[in-house]
């Protein structure tokens, strides 16, 4: 084997046991997610993150966060289409024959920038931060380092209130 | 002028596709259209530099305001967004 091709095998070994350890299922096609595999790590060589290997990342990483694999919107197209975008993580609902449209929101409405904290900010004895992987919430001055359940880094999180 | 790269075969139209090296859906369409033996270009975008790209990206956004890849181009009228079996099945008169 090569070593691209070793190199991928090695990072689909881990993407398999993250997906086994955290209740979520890899695609059934080896094949096409060792693509994705390989997808994944080229665009670190690129870009210095793991984006999705199906979008482009534009502009300095720090605004394409919401794209790194496991991306933000994975959890809502799992839910609606039984795949995520780019189809590394599936369930019983997965169609092969039909990609899920895209619901990352265009470059335009990207750079208006984000919603505000809620209107509790203000009363609260802690900000309260949102992991845009999981939705894990927790009350602290910042975020962990680490999502403490899907290990998500701390530029994933948002300020929720 | 945008570079597409022909893939040669049967003429079923003027197909244009914008793709990433890096896609796995990509992969699909080209595989398909190829397995159907049809003519078409495909521009992986991911490999584009500076305004090349620029240029590349703004035309795919006026056909597909999601940016999203793929995005099938043809007959440079119809636009296909994403990988889609029936769609592409019509296309080449599957």
């Amino acid at each position: 084997m090569d070593d691209a091709v070793s190199r991928a095998e090695a990072r689909l070994a881990k993407l398999v046991a993250d997906a086994d350890s955290s209740g979520y299922t890899l695609n059934p096609d080896v094949e096409f997610c060792r693509n994705l595999a390989a997808g994944l790590l080229t665009n670190n060589e690129r870009y210095g993150i793991e984006a999705c290997p199906c979008r482009i990342v534009l502009g300095p990483k720090e605004e394409n966060t919401d794209i790194v694999c496991p991306c933000d919107y994975r959890d809502d197209d799992l839910a609606e289409y039984g795949a995520c975008f780019c189809a590394l993580y599936v369930n019983n609902r997965y169609d092969e024959n039909r990609q899920v449209p895209e619901r990352r929101p265009p470059l335009s409405e990207r750079k208006k920038g984000k919603a505000a904290a809620g209107a509790f900010a203000g009363t609260l004895a802690y900000p309260v931060y949102r992991c845009r992987v999981c939705g894990y919430l927790c009350a602290r001055k910042e975020p962990p380092q680490a999502c403490p359940i899907c290990k998500a880094s701390a530029d994933r999180f948002e300020r929720f209130m | 002028m945008i570079n597409f790269k022909k893939v040669d075969g049967k003429d079923v139209g003027d197909i244009k596709l914008f793709a990433l090296s890096t896609c796995g859906w990509c992969k699909k369409t080209k595989t398909f259209l190829s397995d159907y033996g049809a003519a078409y270009s495909y521009v992986d975008v991911d490999l584009l530099e500076g305004g090349e790209q620029d240029e590349a990206l703004e035309q795919q956004r006026a056909l597909n305001p999601t940016g999203s890849f793929p995005t099938i181009w043809v007959n440079d009228e119809d636009v296909i967004v994403g990988y889609d079996v029936d769609a592409l099945g019509d296309l080449v008169g599957a």
